[in-house]
């Protein structure tokens, strides 16, 4: 994967390429998956003709949005088996932008090491758990796709496949991590939703917290 | 070169009451995900029973956690990302906070297995001089020479 040699990161250019309809599409489809894509699936995905797909994933790619590589779709290696797709997956690097210029990544980073230097995680925790409880929505998913998780369903429970805090958790894990499955718990008590337990479950790449369905019986 | 990392904790009270019993239960399981984990090279084991924690002449509250990677990134994903990550969270159940560096890395040529003794040396490294080359941390990580 090439996606960290794309030079200095414009984040308003990054964010700008996003609002060409079918790149939007394409970027959407790609992230979605939470794995490697080819340029036929990526096509049929979002609805477009190869050719185009191809232009434009290629247009995210220098946008420093995707990250592309090469890998043989076949599983099938040897001779015989092909040369290896063009592929893309979404790049680690993230775009931030405010209008005018803000700093909260900065400000959040100074906070967390204050914490953890008093020793404050337990108080961070429950105001995480009391940020949670004071959303507004209907039910558990929308709560968590409006925070930007990208919930979706597997293994009998609902995995996050973004961590929004994500920088913030790089550097103070067990802080953030701890504050993030706070904050979910106050989210699930908020949104009134039965029968799910949020818990660290954590896996490279994805957020710390899965939510696990209770057994009904 | 592999890297090697030397963690220290201050138990609350001996490891074997009943208040440590849940953490001392969990060392089985959590050993088992390192010892399967990507990029895993050793671990300093005082036998194979998982209950009987690592002996020295450091003080009888002090656990010692020994262990050996092929790169940073398998170290990381074990610590941060693997069922590992709640036991971290919940640390002040059976330890005490601690106001100096507990946990310290250092590269070892590939197949050298080090001595409690150096790993112990590279912590007072860390704490007297803060991180360099030879005693460092995942936040001021160094590559090798």
């Amino acid at each position: 994967m090439s996606g960290d040699d794309a030079g200095t990161p414009d984040p308003l250019g990054a964010v700008g390429a996003l609002r060409d309809p079918v790149r939007r599409a394409l970027y959407d489809y790609v992230a979605g998956r939470g794995h490697e894509v080819g340029r036929d699936e990526a096509a049929s995905g979002a609805g477009v003709g190869r050719t185009l797909a191809a232009f434009h994933l290629d247009k995210l790619v220098e946008a420093g949005l995707l990250e592309a590589g090469f890998r043989r779709l076949t599983g099938r290696t040897g001779p015989g088996s092909g040369r290896p797709a063009k592929v893309y997956r979404r790049s680690r690097r993230e775009h931030q932008v405010s209008v005018p210029p803000r700093d909260y990544r900065t400000l959040a980073l100074v906070l967390a090491e204050a914490v953890e230097e008093l020793g404050g995680e337990e108080a961070a925790e429950a105001a995480a758990r009391r940020a949670g409880e004071r959303v507004k929505a209907s039910e558990l998913r929308e709560a968590l796709r409006e925070r930007g998780y990208e919930p979706y369903d597997a293994e009998g429970a609902i995995r996050l496949r973004n961590c929004p805090f994500h920088v913030i958790a790089e550097d103070r894990p067990v802080l953030v991590c701890a504050m993030n499955l706070a904050l979910c718990e106050g989210l699930v008590a908020a949104v009134g939703e039965e029968g799910v337990t949020p818990r660290l479950d954590p896996r490279p790449g994805e957020c710390c917290v899965a939510f696990s369905k209770n057994n009904e019986d | 070169m592999h890297l090697a990392q030397l963690n220290v904790a201050h138990l609350r009270a001996p490891a074997r009451s009943p208040e440590i019993a849940e953490f001392i239960a969990a060392l089985g399981p959590i050993n088992e995900i390192s010892d399967a984990a990507p990029g895993f090279v050793w671990r300093l084991k005082e036998s194979n029973d998982p209950t009987e924690t690592v002996s020295h002449p450091y003080g009888d509250l002090l656990l010692i956690n020994f262990s050996v990677w092929e790169t940073r990134e398998s170290l990381w994903n074990f610590v941060y990302r693997s069922p590992h990550l709640e036991y971290l969270r919940r640390r002040r159940e059976w330890f005490t906070r601690a106001a100096e560096p507990y946990s310290v890395m250092w590269w070892i040529p590939e197949g050298h297995i080090p001595s409690l003794e150096d790993g112990m040396a590279r912590l007072d490294l860390l704490r007297a001089k803060g991180p360099g080359p030879e005693a460092f941390t995942f936040k001021d990580f160094h590559e090798p020479a």
